[in-house]
């Protein structure tokens, strides 16, 4: 019995808009990818990495303090190169993260801006191309920099894999100025590149996924930036002068051979790391968590789901999205909870992500279908 | 397509890829050796004060804390440059449903722009000028630019649609 194909919705009538294999629907493609796997890979290095990368820092740092006490200037060395290692496997995979998935907003940035880039509909698949190609490579090149090191590298300071997420970035940088030209030649001309396309804009539904994720999102941005000025002004320069006034207590106190005091001092270190660590992380996630919510509130048109699951992944992804940065906050206070907890917002957002996917992936596939069937059924 | 439109998306895009060349030639030249010098700073003053030289440890400590002054700094204006650039971006495709007249909605646009760039700008110059009060004072104009051109974007969404 043949199978019964479902309608693709009202939205359909965008078809034009998201034509197989455009430049906008690599973007959307390629870039909610790009912010899945961006937020996988910092869920588990959070959950894997982080925290063990912490408490060695602090061993290193106990054992430099024992070196400073027994006045072995070498072991003091030693130690200081071990802790730059670590700093360094813990940096490059913040970094990786951080860019993955602030590559996959510009490409749903991207997406929404096509019908506007008045180039030739190659040329922008091409970019477009390029663009997730750089996405994917940059990140990668990050995570290397600690593995590959100088290693057969002709640079006294930067290595293979750091030429290549460099390169990775110059691709961005070099698709992101033709796109601004793009755009200053629509602007000049005032002609779409593809003036066949019904409609450039998005259409102007008014249903609950959207508006929740809309409201939401410039929710989340504005508390974002509330929380990052108070930071800024109230802790910032503070944590500062805390973290050189703690290593001189902990130079002082190793110094004058008073272990348990410097081991204090080492903790206090951490405790202050820490601080520091959770606020920005709270103000960043919950600023690119809003973001995302109003990037995706576009592309809700696209995502061929019932109503009923469309507002389930709309939910999950915004509970998420406050659930993370708040216990990120909490995690001084409540320790290992808040981390799990954080954990759990940071996966809920990745399946409200994934979930959407599988809409747009759905509903291009109709639409490819319904093409086929179309031309299939032509004289 | 509105001018304030215009502004917020031609306005994004190029402060993004500003923000991505400053990023890349940082990363190329100024990073790797920054943290080298940073790290170096450390280990020295550690090194010196095992070697009962308080007086070395106690600069080379000072060293540490400019570098990292600066380090943060720099990355800070290079993130919130993009981050915001993409803002106005997401911003300029759904200007239209902020409602308030035109006139309004470039001012606003213009705030969000002036403030998206001038913020960062404060910030590294502070790199140059350790805790110099002016240079604080347009990182507050600027983030404050930011802060209400946004509040008014979010009233303007949840006003009734009476203008155009």
């Amino acid at each position: 019995m043949p199978a019964i194909r479902r309608p693709i919705p009202d939205s359909a009538s965008l078809a034009p808009n998201f034509a197989a294999m455009s430049a906008r629907r690599l973007y959307i493609f390629g870039g909610i990818a790009l912010i899945a796997a961006g937020l996988l890979f910092g869920d588990i290095f959070a959950v894997f990495i982080l925290h063990q990368n912490a408490a060695r820092q602090g061993e290193a740092l106990i054992a430099a303090s024992r070196a400073v006490a027994t006045g072995n200037a070498a072991a003091v060395n030693e130690v200081f190169s071990h802790l730059g290692n670590l700093l360094e496997d813990r940096g490059t995979k913040v970094d990786a993260h951080v860019h993955m998935i602030g590559a996959g907003y510009l490409a749903l940035l991207l997406a929404l801006v096509q019908p506007y880039i008045a180039l030739s509909r190659q040329t922008k698949k091409c970019l477009a191309a390029l663009f997730i190609a750089g996405g994917v490579l940059f990140p990668v090149g990050i995570f290397l920099i600690h593995y590959v090191g100088l290693t057969g590298s002709p640079f006294t300071a930067i290595g293979w894999a750091s030429v290549l997420a460099d390169s990775a970035g110059a691709l961005l940088i070099f698709v992101l100025i033709v796109q601004a030209w793009g755009f200053w030649k629509y602007l000049r001309s005032r002609q779409l590149s593809e003036p066949e396309l019904p409609d450039p804009e998005l259409p102007d539904e008014d249903n609950m996924p959207r508006r929740a994720l809309l409201t939401g999102g410039a929710i989340l941005v504005l508390l974002g930036f509330l929380h990052g000025a108070y930071y800024a002004g109230t802790l910032l320069y503070e944590h500062e002068r805390m973290e050189t006034a703690i290593l001189q207590r902990l130079i002082d106190a190793a110094t004058a051979g008073n272990l348990d005091v410097a081991t204090t001092e080492v903790n206090n270190f951490g405790n202050l790391a820490g601080a520091r660590a959770v606020n920005i992380a709270a103000h960043s996630h919950i600023i690119e968590f809003g973001l995302l919510a109003m990037l995706l509130s576009f592309v809700q048109p696209f995502v061929f789901l019932s109503e009923k699951w469309k507002r389930r992944w709309v939910k999950l992804l915004l509970g998420g999205s406050v659930i993370l940065p708040v216990f990120v906050l909490l995690e001084m206070k409540l320790g290992l909870l808040a981390e799990g907890i954080a954990d759990i917002g940071g996966l809920m957002v990745i399946i409200g992500l994934v979930g959407m996917l599988v809409g747009i992936l759905r509903y291009s596939g109709g639409l490819d279908v319904a093409e086929n069937d179309a031309a299939e059924g032509a004289p | 397509m509105t001018g304030s439109r215009k502004l917020l998306m031609f306005g994004g895009m190029a402060l993004a890829a500003f923000g991505m060349l400053y990023g890349l030639q940082y990363a190329l030249f100024v990073e790797h050796q920054t943290l080298d010098h940073m790290g170096g700073s450390l280990a020295q003053s550690f090194a010196a004060a095992a070697g009962r030289n308080l007086g070395q440890s106690q600069a080379a400590l000072e060293q540490y804390g400019e570098t990292k002054y600066d380090y943060v700094r720099q990355l800070d204006a290079h993130s919130h440059w993009i981050g915001l650039a993409m803002l106005m971006i997401v911003l300029g495709v759904i200007f239209e449903r902020v409602n308030f007249s035109e006139g309004i909605r470039q001012l606003v646009a213009f705030s969000l722009l002036a403030g998206s760039a001038l913020f960062p700008l404060a910030v590294i110059l502070q790199t140059y000028h350790h805790g110099a009060l002016i240079l604080k004072a347009l990182a507050v104009i600027g983030s404050g630019l930011v802060i209400a051109a946004l509040a008014a974007t979010a009233w303007g969404f949840a006003r009734p649609r009476t203008t155009a």
